[in-house]
């Protein structure tokens, strides 16, 4: 079995898993329950002057049958006072001495932030994440993402955290900015010892056509949620790849959004985090999701010969580049296994209507029985010189496996296009003439 | 009384209920999510009025569920009716895809009851543009699932449809002759109103050979169609036949669907004689309705029988007998019928059955029901209509695809043609002679319901199941012969 415990900027951990700072982290009861289901760690639900909040509060995005595959909410920070939170993270801390129990926090002044890590350590907490992130309401208190995306008062205020810091400082980084990178070397810069994201998205998940007003409803108004969930998955993965690539921040990184199951936090840590941290798969299955997570990456793991997963951490951040550097010499066309084709022939409208007409409806003589229902009846066939790879019928067709993209040689030699433009600068070749 | 009321409203409001209710909100969702959207997709391919079910499924995903009706009644009128009575296994659903993937085909059927009844519910008009009339007049007789596919076809063509029905209510089989617990009244009566909404006029209660004339018809009338289905029982040819007791199984079902059904007479010892998918109608409704015991007698084995799978599980179900390998020699009793006198029987070498000797034996009955298929009504129409051509079966003679009879102007569709087949083949050859009768008095030629795009076809498509409907056993067929013969699939 691969080691699975993580030491992110000095927080030590039995897993990757952290529970991350939101309502599932809300209270000692159910930090007690995250760490029996087995969670390594638990950001607490952010403390700062408690705040009031509305009903309702939590929004989602449901596709073809599948619910909350994007989620919103317009909850504050914590409601309950500092002193409350802070003794029952020192309750938790005492009871689960080898978990991670993580402040998180939100203030104004300098002297509040020294307050509140002091406060942090007290507590015995071991460390701080420092919440720069919530788009909704806070912001307009001036804290939350409104600190998050501006990187000069990122700057200052974490100088601030850092003049009173004796535990590792996490900085959460908010996505709705145009480049994180910015946030994460001005994090980096005053001194951090880590970075968390993403945290949520500017969003309206739906709009309710009968009251004509969003969800969540608040007596006829709503407003802009942070969007989170398996939907902003690709878009937290692209931020956490572009900071660990960046060489102006190296710092360890707990990636957020959309982690759901093992193979989701493995993405993530191949991308450059140490740790992950998940909420929304929680609030839809409860904390019993951890017990798939530990087995499932421990058995990836072993699987990749892997001892540990720090082994893993980073693998694949160096396989992303700019697109001027990729191999305009390389091909792959689809390739479909009739004996798994069902004859939905949703490769082919997908590709005669929303691609590049690479593929046919032909007899299904001389491609085995074709689809088994229907003898006679057409089958799907690749154009294999139209073919531009793209991906498209793959990726619609609802067998596993059937249609696989498949190299084939162009006999040409590796050439990019920043290659390829030095070259035609140098007059060595021709250019290369446009599509029909 | 041996045929008597035997049960109560309460225990048959359980037991002729719905086999099958319809969907709740989220199961029609969850199924209708379950769909892929295939292009060119099978089930269209088999089903015979071509309707577009990966589009009215969809329709149901996205809550648009009048849409959803709109698109199967614009392909089959009769579509609320089909999605209960039609033996989907072989049809649609037997066509579906998933049946390759992972063996549960989508349920087409049901989602198709559910967008017809939301329909139905909402009180919505689907059809809310009808067309300018053209003045052109089409008479059809009988009112049954030929004649009101053609009748709505036509006005939606912009034709005046006038039905000329017999009964007292139109509609037909489907209106009298589909079993209880798959269809009630209510369901013909609204397709019949959907009819109606069309601009189509009803004449009941008028009969072709007693009120209504042919002559006068084809004289007052562009064009004639006729969807006068089948007629009354085959005579058994056997002793005691005319007791009382004795009943056709069509007569039967009539019976559930005019009286109360409280007041629905039946034995309490049934034996129902045949073995298709009327018998098995027949014998699971006289348990239903309290027979203490219904059996089924046929002359050959399980193997044979004409009813579906899904039919014969259904009296199985029912817990209803069956006597395979059985003859009727005798109907017994004084006049009413006290029981029948039976044969086993054995299957000769070139596939006749023969009376085994010194097997006869009897059974207690006190009530006995036929239903061994109906005669045709060749001979009442040779009458009407001397040049009306019939084939050696007494079905009547159309040119395939238009429907088309012998004598000019007169259309043909239904029972009367194809001798006797399902509630949507009838609907498909009412909706072909109306576009025939179209290109007849227009000159135009309007094509039947086939899908968008059929570029990149280098074969030709097989297309809609309108224009070519593809039976499911016979693929079965051609499919087993095919991995016989050493085709594999993954």
């Amino acid at each position: 079995m691969a080691d699975l415990s993580i030491n992110l900027a000095g927080i030590r951990s039995p897993n990757p898993f952290w529970v991350a700072s939101a309502p599932p982290a809300n209270t000692a009861y159910q930090c007690h329950r995250a760490f029996e289901a087995g969670w390594g760690g638990l950001v607490w639900k952010t403390i700062g002057e408690p705040i009031v909040n509305v009903s309702s509060r939590y929004s989602s995005l449901d596709l073809n049958g599948q619910r909350m595959v994007g989620f919103n909410n317009i909850e504050l920070i914590s409601d309950r006072s500092p002193e409350t939170n802070f003794r029952e993270i020192a309750e938790c801390k005492k009871r689960w001495p080898d978990r991670a129990v993580i402040a998180s926090l939100m203030t104004d002044t300098r002297e509040n932030w020294h307050e509140m890590m002091k406060r942090s350590l007290d507590s015995g907490a071991d460390g701080v994440e420092l919440n720069f992130g919530c788009p909704h309401g806070m912001c307009e208190r001036g804290m939350g993402s409104a600190v998050g995306q501006n990187p000069d008062v990122i700057e200052t205020i974490v100088g601030w955290v850092m003049e009173a810091a004796q535990i590792p400082v996490i900085v959460k980084l908010t996505p709705n900015v145009t480049d994180v990178t910015r946030s994460a070397r001005a994090a980096k810069k005053a001194g951090a010892h880590a970075i968390s994201l993403i945290n949520t998205i500017n969003s309206i998940t739906q709009v309710n056509l009968d009251k004509m007003c969003p969800e969540p409803y608040v007596a006829g108004q709503s407003t802009h949620g942070g969007y989170c969930g398996p939907a902003v998955k690709p878009i937290a993965l692209n931020m956490v790849q572009g900071c660990a690539a960046d060489p102006l921040v190296q710092l360890p990184i707990s990636g957020i959004g959309g982690i759901s199951n093992w193979k989701d936090a493995a993405e993530f840590i191949a991308l450059g985090s140490t740790g992950v941290q998940v909420c929304t798969a929680i609030m839809h299955y409860g904390f019993r999701i951890v017990e798939d997570m530990i087995d499932g990456l421990s058995d990836f793991l072993d699987s990749k010969k892997m001892k540990s997963v720090n082994d893993l951490r980073g693998k694949a951040v160096h396989t992303i580049g700019n697109w001027e550097n990729l191999n305009l010499n390389y091909k792959r066309i689809a390739s479909i296994d009739y004996d798994k084709c069902i004859g939905c022939n949703l490769c082919y409208i997908a590709c005669e209507d929303g691609a590049h007409q690479a593929i046919a409806l032909v007899s299904p003589n001389g491609h085995g029985l074709g689809p088994g229902r229907l003898p006679g009846k057409p089958v799907p066939q690749i154009k294999e010189v139209e073919c531009v790879g793209c991906n498209l019928c793959s990726l619609v067709c609802p067998v596993d496996q059937c249609i696989t993209m498949v190299d084939v040689s162009t006999g040409k030699k590796p050439m990019s296009w920043k290659e390829y433009q030095t070259r035609l600068a140098a007059r060595e070749m021709k250019a290369i003439p446009a599509h029909a | 009384m041996p045929l008597q009321p035997r049960s109560n409203s309460k225990e048959l409001a359980k037991t002729m209920g719905d086999i099958e209710p319809c969907y709740r909100p989220q199961e029609a969702k969850v199924e209708a999510d379950r769909c892929l959207y295939c292009f060119d997709a099978p089930c269209i391919m088999a089903c015979p009025t071509g309707i577009d079910i990966p589009g009215f499924i969809k329709k149901i995903a996205n809550a648009n569920l009048v849409g959803s009706a709109r698109v199967i009644l614009e392909s089959n009128i009769l579509g609320a009716s089909c999605a209960r009575v039609c033996p989907t296994e072989v049809l649609c659903e037997g066509a579906c895809v998933m049946l390759d993937r992972d063996e549960k085909p989508i349920k087409i059927g049901r989602l198709q009851r559910y967008a017809t009844d939301a329909l139905w519910e909402k009180k919505a008009n689907p059809f809310p543009k009808t067309p300018k009339r053209n003045g052109k007049k089409v008479a059809l007789v009988g009112s049954g699932p030929a004649s009101l596919g053609c009748a709505a076809e036509l006005a939606r063509l912009g034709y005046q449809a006038v039905v000329f029905e017999k009964d007292a209510e139109p509609g037909g089989l489907n209106r009298y002759g589909i079993a209880y617990y798959k269809m009630t009244p209510e369901v013909a009566k609204q397709e019949v109103k959907w009819v109606k909404d069309l601009g189509v006029e009803f004449r009941c209660k008028s009969e072709v050979g007693k009120n209504v004339k042919v002559e006068k018809l084809l004289k007052d009338f562009d064009a004639l169609f006729l969807g006068v289905g089948l007629g009354k029982a085959h005579r058994l040819g056997i002793p005691g036949e005319d007791k009382k007791g004795v009943v056709e199984a069509l007569e039967f079902i009539r019976w559930i669907h005019t009286k109360p059904l409280h007041q629905v007479p039946v034995g309490s010892r049934v034996a129902v004689i045949g073995c298709g998918n009327t018998a098995i109608d027949a014998v699971t409704q006289a348990k239903r309705l309290g027979a203490k015991e219904a059996v089924i007698v046929y002359r050959r084995g399980e193997e044979d029988m004409p009813a579906y799978e899904y039919e014969y599980e259904l009296a199985k179900t029912d817990a209803c007998g069956f006597l395979f390998h059985t003859a009727v020699v005798e109907v017994l009793g004084g006049k009413e019928v006290t029981g029948l006198r039976l044969a086993k029987t054995r299957t000769d070498k070139h596939g006749k059955t023969e009376i085994v000797k010194g097997s006869v034996f009897e059974e207690p009955f006190d009530m006995v029901i036929k239903a061994t298929g109906q005669e045709k009504q060749a001979p009442a129409w040779k009458k009407f209509l001397p040049k009306l051509k019939f084939d050696d079966k007494g079905r009547i003679e159309v040119q395939k695809g238009t429907g088309q009879t012998s004598v000019p102007k007169v259309f043909a569709g239904g029972d009367a043609v194809n001798g006797g087949r399902e509630v949507v083949n009838a609907v498909a050859e009412g909706k072909k002679a109306a576009l025939a009768i179209h290109a007849m008095l227009s000159g135009q030629k309007v094509a039947g319901p086939i899908q968008g795009s059929r570029l990149g076809h280098q074969d030709g498509p097989r297309g809609s199941g309108f224009l070519q409907p593809v039976r499911v056993p016979e693929l079965e067929a051609a499919y087993f012969t095919a991995m016989k013969n050493g085709a594999h699939r993954g």
